[in-house]
């Protein structure tokens, strides 16, 4: 089977009539790990959000390709069934619905109606990707997200990357509020994932989870767009001596998007 | 065509009513009052839903009495359906139109004292107990008309009498079945349990027929004494034809506890009342309540804690889920007298709209006279949450599934809190039913 490819266009975002992303152009192959760095506020979590569809960002321009299809034309569910994943930054809470039923829910809705995961087979998956990220037992009867703390919330977004095995996975700030036990863990099962079926794009703004998933590419994000890519030694550099320089070498005052900016 | 001209129920139709069953002269007496008072009293006035043009005179009183079932088997299809068929221990009534059509109650509980029987059989055999729980603390005849024909016009319900100390593993289930598409039910269920007693029960409100116009007017006492606690578990699903009052009142004493959990699933008007009245000190209720509205059917809904005892609890929860042109009105209310220090009362109304012709409209209320006490509330109207949408179609799910997801969940306490399985799976469904 040939590699799969994500290819993002030339791609603009609007949120509330100003525009967050600009010209942003990224190709991300089967098999391959990118990170994208860049302080708060310069985009990351806008592009990761209009690329699975999130209601609130319009798209004023470009494409985003999936095998050569196209993802903007995609609802939000068709996004997922052709592969796409999102482990965002702030998941919701969903009241009643328990964690094990929503998963069952999630893997039933990407088969074919009549070849539904068999309830033994289901728990079996579960059990053990629950192991591998060190999740009691008990977080498959409790509701959704509900009460989860910061990091809870984080590891039930890799439970469900494990579970739903996406062909591309965004990842916004899975390390954010994880303590260095529970980044390994976390990192064990992203790093478990790799192959050549699976592509990922991590957004972080500390380089310490990119000691634990060495990336193939790293991206710096400044003001809606990347400005500066290199391989994993671009993330140590950033992480030794900060985003400044960048800033220096390309003239740029201001890296977040929607403030007072240099114009190119 | 409502017309007042068929109205027959009178002093001599209630006496005579009153003979033909049998029943000791301090009922009949009862009735008799009732009916004088119905003729003086109003209907009750719920906050905000005008129900002076609903039916609730034009109905058959009396039906045929068919005789009873031995066995499940021989039980309408859709009671069937309510009934755990796990072979554990069952105890169980089922009413057909107010009379008694299936028994079955294993021997243990009459061992143990305890009392389940209908209300007819009640009257007869155990009249003392009866009378010392009937119309008693928890609610008044002449609190308004609906209240004074309930009790002249009594025509079915179950007696409950659990003695001290005793606690009732298995559910009590009961299921009322209105088959007569004219038939009115005036259902009187008593819950008595004494000191430190335990029991659970659960009842199933069901009509066969869709359009024909009747009318559901239902009383239940519920007496928790020291130390007890009493789960009730109720599901109304009435179809459109019925126009129906519920009031389901609690009486708790020293560290007793009720806990309600409601599933008001009616298609026709309605009117419900759930007031517990936490009268000794450390006594506790939670209440909870789910409710769908469609149609255009409107319903009005009272949640009522009145905490008389020191260090009282009450959880008031109220969910609704309104679609079409339906409206419904919650009102939750917190009443916390002078001297109950130490108290603490809480309340959640949510109510989720899924239509923009359809009112919901949810009100807190908190009323303390007393200084030492807790109480909070929150109260939200509003569509399914945008952001929780995303999340779950992210993963694949449909719009229709993940609305399903969020929609049963939301449900959820009530559905989850039910003690019999059957029960909460046909809930389930018609939950499912209704929203889709
Ligand atoms: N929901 C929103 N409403 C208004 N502005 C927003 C919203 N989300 C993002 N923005 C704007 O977009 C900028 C980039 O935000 P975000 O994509 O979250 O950055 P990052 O993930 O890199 O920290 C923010 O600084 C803010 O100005
Ligand atoms: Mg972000």
């Amino acid at each position: 089977m040939a590699v799969s490819t994500l290819k993002i266009e030339n791609l603009h975002v609007e949120i509330d009539g100003s525009e967050i992303i600009k010209d942003f152009n990224l190709e991300i192959k089967g098999g391959e790990i990118h990170a994208i760095m860049g302080p708060n506020g310069t985009g990351k979590s806008t592009l990761a959000s209009a690329i699975m569809g999130h209601p609130r960002y319009d798209i004023t321009k470009g494409n985003v390709w999936l095998d050569g299809e196209n993802v903007l034309e995609m609802d939000v569910d068709e996004r997922a069934k052709a592969g796409l994943f999102l482990a965002m930054q702030y998941p919701s809470e969903i009241s009643g619905v328990t964690n094990s039923d929503f998963m069952r829910s999630a893997i039933n809705a990407k088969r074919e109606e009549g070849n539904e995961i068999s309830l033994m087979k289901f728990i079996r998956k579960m059990d053990a990707k629950m192991d591998a990220l060190e999740m009691d037992q008990s977080f498959s009867q409790r509701y959704l997200n509900e009460g989860f703390s910061g990091g809870e919330k984080k590891r039930n977004e890799i439970l469900q990357l494990l579970m739903l095995e996406p062909k591309f996975a965004i990842l916004d700030e899975i390390d954010s509020g994880l303590d260095i036990d529970a980044l390994k863990v976390v990192s064990n099962g992203v790093n478990d994932m790799r192959s050549p079926d699976f592509g990922c794009l991590i957004i972080t703004h500390y380089q310490r989870l990119l000691n634990y998933i060495t990336p193939d590419k790293v991206h710096v994000m400044m003001q809606g767009r990347i400005v500066k890519s290199g391989g994993a030694e671009l993330a140590q550099r950033l992480e030794e001596e900060g985003y400044d320089w960048i800033k220096e070498e390309l003239g740029i005052e201001n890296e977040k998007v929607g403030e007072k900016e240099q114009e190119a | 065509m409502a017309t007042e001209t068929k109205w027959t129920f009178d002093e001599e139709y209630v006496k005579d009513f009153s003979k033909r069953r049998g029943e000791p002269e301090w009922l009949m007496e009862e009735r008799l009052t009732a009916i004088r008072l119905a003729d003086k009293l109003e209907l009750p006035k719920p906050e905000k839903t005008n129900i002076k043009t609903w039916n609730f005179t034009e109905f058959k009183h009396e039906t045929e009495n068919s005789g009873m079932v031995n066995q499940v088997e021989e039980l309408p299809e859709d009671v069937q359906r309510l009934i755990d068929s796990s072979g554990g221990e069952q105890n169980l009534i089922v009413f057909r139109d107010g009379k008694p059509l299936y028994r079955s109650v294993h021997e243990r509980l009459q061992q143990q004292g305890v009392v389940f029987v209908d209300i007819e059989t009640a009257a007869k055999e155990h009249s003392e107990l009866l009378k010392q729980y009937f119309m008693g603390k928890a609610v008044k005849v002449d609190e308004h008309r609906l209240n004074a024909l309930h009790v002249a016009l009594l025509n079915g319900g179950v007696f409950v009498y659990v003695p001290k100390n005793v606690q009732v593993e298995a559910p009590l289930q009961t299921v009322y079945l209105q088959e007569d598409p004219e038939a009115a039910l005036f259902n009187h269920v008593i819950i008595a349990a004494e000191d430190n007693s335990q029991l659970t029960y659960l009842e199933n409100y069901i009509s066969s027929e869709k359009e024909k116009g009747s009318v559901a007017n239902i009383v239940s006492e519920v007496y928790a004494g020291q130390g007890a606690k009493v789960s009730y578990g109720g599901v109304d699903h009435f179809e459109k034809g019925i126009t129906t009052y519920v009031s389901r009142r609690g009486y708790v004493e020293k560290d007793g506890r009720i806990e309600w959990a409601l599933g008001q699933m009616n298609e026709g008007n309605t009117v419900s009342d759930n007031t517990t009245v936490l009268y000794g000190d450390g006594s506790s209720a939670d209440a909870k309540s789910v409710t769908i509205g469609r149609g255009e059917q409107s319903q009005n809904f009272v949640t009522h804690i009145n905490h008389y005892g020191k260090h009282s609890d009450g959880q008031i929860l109220t969910h609704g889920v309104m679609k079409d042109k339906a409206s419904s009105i919650f009102n939750g209310v917190s009443k916390i007298e002078k001297g109950a220090s130490k108290s603490n009362g809480e309340q959640t109304e949510r109510v989720l709209m899924l239509s923009e012709r359809a009112r919901g409209d949810a009100n807190p209320i908190l009323l303390i006279d007393e200084d030492d006490v807790t109480a909070g509330h929150a109260a939200s109207v509003g569509r399914i949450d945008p952001m929780q949408m995303f999340y779950l179609m992210s993963r694949g799910l449909s719009e229709t599934e993940a609305q399903r997801l969020i929609i049963h969940g939301f449900l959820a306490p009530v559905v989850n809190q039910l003690p019999i399985k059957a029960v909460k799976e046909r809930l389930t469904e018609v939950i499912e039913r209704k929203v889709y």
